[in-house]
């Protein structure tokens, strides 16, 4: 593949051994999908989690003395101070905390810890080219905005962020990005929970193709979220369209470019019922509630206030949300609302934590599948239902 | 048979093992690094190990940072697969074999498909994009 100058000095080592490993690896990843040059990026985020490989990543190129070039913003891991409040937490789980914070720095990251950068502090423009990992990240800004980023991993957009460049092929090139299949949803949308189910059961149906959907009027920008994670969780979907919505499909000539659709699909309230009752644990008894993922907006945040106002929730309730929300909940009185109730606004922390080890073994509800999809792993049961059915339920204590 | 099946490399290396056919996708971090075994329930592949294995799936699902540390977690335990012959792979998946030094191919031909069943033997030259029966 070409290389400019200045991306041979980088290869060479001119710049160190973790600028080196960073251009090394793009290279991999570059000519596995025969790329025939870099490309400048202008903004990258980095999935950061927290986790034995992430940590071993960075601290590797820090090693290096490896600086970002493009500094990107990160992912949640968990918030100490907050989480030393509510619980106890394993003096390793800690250590990892703070190695991963120390290691990320150093490499001049942007510490937002939010998993949605694209709302705020990390918003692209159309046509951007730009390398997001978090794979509820990546199908927003690809698809909402139009700009273009693959489907990054964590240390793929990191040596992105460190070398300033990224590989060209695959969802930055216009002609890749064409819708192949054509949805069409029957299903009532009526909520952003639906597009949860929709997101979650659509890869069922289109594997590995570009959907167009059809039949979705307006969705908020929630909804534009819980879609993106899902399609995620249930498969592997970095670039979608609405049909008459999202900026590469406003017409079906411009979201097929011209070509027909490979085949057409249909999704109906049926599909979508099945696909929640084979995903979600039993109804009964829970024992905690949990939102955030991805992180609660403003928005979602005002909606349990409002259903928790002046009452006693039987189970402990947790949002997960950005800094900057946390903050604005305080000052709006949102937070205050929740305390008084018995729940907690968390900031910068993601639910694939190991702070949550107090809720191990035991059953939740939440409206994100996503959220109950990784927390297998921890050993945590959810019930999975819409926004404010579920805070009935911890209103409650059984759904 | 052939003689020979091409494929194209994308993470390199050169390792022989017995194939394992996978029809869903797959998510590395629901794989119990302490035996290798596969933990989604839905999964055709459930309570099933990986380790050792040449592992032939149609792509990789899963959020960015869960195929590395998936990876990751089943390098650190030697429950990793020998290699990986996928169809569709995304980058999350392909950047986290290339960091991972894992042997990883796509582009397989399509007789591969045909010929080959679980437990054939096989040796897997990824560097230069050549897969044998033995």
């Amino acid at each position: 593949m070409y290389l400019t100058e200045e991306e041979k000095k980088m290869l060479e080592g001119n710049y160190g051994q973790g600028t080196q490993l960073a251009m090394k690896i793009l290279v991999a990843i570059g000519e596995a999908y025969d790329a025939p040059k870099m490309v400048p990026v202008t903004r990258t985020h980095v999935a950061l989690s927290n986790q034995e490989a992430d940590l071993w990543f960075a601290e590797k190129l820090t090693a290096g003395e490896a600086v970002c070039r493009i500094r990107p913003t990160v992912n949640p891991s968990f918030n100490l101070e907050q989480f030393q409040a509510i619980t106890d937490i394993d003096r390793e789980d800690e250590e990892i905390v703070k190695r991963t914070h120390a290691a990320y720095t150093k490499l001049g990251a942007i510490m937002t810890y939010d998993c949605t950068p694209y709302l705020e502090k990390n918003v692209p423009r159309f046509g951007e080219i730009i390398s997001f990992s978090e794979s509820s990240a990546t199908p927003f800004v690809n698809s909402v905005y139009g700009a273009r980023s693959n489907r990054e991993s964590a240390q793929s957009a990191l040596c992105s962020a460190v070398t300033g460049v990224t590989p060209y092929y695959g969802f930055l090139l216009k002609e890749n990005r064409a819708g192949q299949v054509l949805v069409h949803v029957e299903a009532d949308m009526e909520d952003d929970f639906t597009y949860q189910m929709l997101g979650y059961f659509a890869p069922k149906k289109i594997g590995f193709s570009i959907p167009v959907f059809e039949g979705l009027t307006n969705p908020s920008k929630e909804a534009l979220m819980n879609l993106g994670a899902q399609l995620n969780t249930g498969g592997n979907v970095a670039l979608y369209h609405i049909l008459g919505f999202t900026p590469e499909a406003l017409t079906m000539e411009d979201a097929f470019q011209g070509k027909k659709p490979q085949y057409e699909v249909t999704i109906t309230n049926n599909d979508l019922k099945n696909m929640r009752e084979e995903i979600s644990d039993k109804n009964g008894k829970i024992d905690f509630a949990l939102y955030g993922c991805p992180h609660f907006t403003i928005d979602q945040v005002c909606t349990v206030a409002e259903m928790v106002k002046g009452k006693k929730l039987s189970v402990p309730l947790f949002i997960m949300t950005s800094s900057l929300t946390r903050s604005l909940s305080q000052k709006m009185g949102y937070a205050d609302i929740i305390k008084t109730a018995g729940g907690e606004i968390v900031e910068d922390t993601c639910m694939d934590q190991p702070c949550w080890k107090f809720l191990y073994g035991k059953k939740g509800i939440t409206d994100s599948p996503k959220c109950a999809y990784y927390t297998k792993r921890r050993d945590m049961q959810f019930i999975i239902a819409p926004l404010k059915e579920s805070i009935y339920a911890a209103l409650k204590g059984e759904y | 048979m052939k003689k020979q099946y091409d494929c194209h490399k994308i993470s390199g290396g050169k390792v022989t093992g017995q194939l394992l056919f996978s029809d869903d996708g797959m998510c590395f971090y629901l794989i119990e690094p302490k035996d290798g075994k596969i933990i989604e329930k839905e999964h055709c592949l459930y309570q099933k190990s990986v380790a050792g294995k040449i592992l032939v799936f149609p792509y990789g699902k899963g959020s960015s940072v869960v195929q590395a540390d998936g990876m990751y977690q089943l390098k650190m335990t030697g429950m990793n697969p020998a290699a990986m012959i996928v169809v569709n792979a995304d980058t999350t998946l392909a950047a986290s074999a290339i960091i991972l030094d894992a042997p990883m191919v796509n582009k397989m031909d399509d007789d591969f498909y045909k010929d080959f069943h679980d437990g054939d033997m096989v040796e897997l030259d990824a560097d230069n994009g050549i897969l044998r029966k033995i």
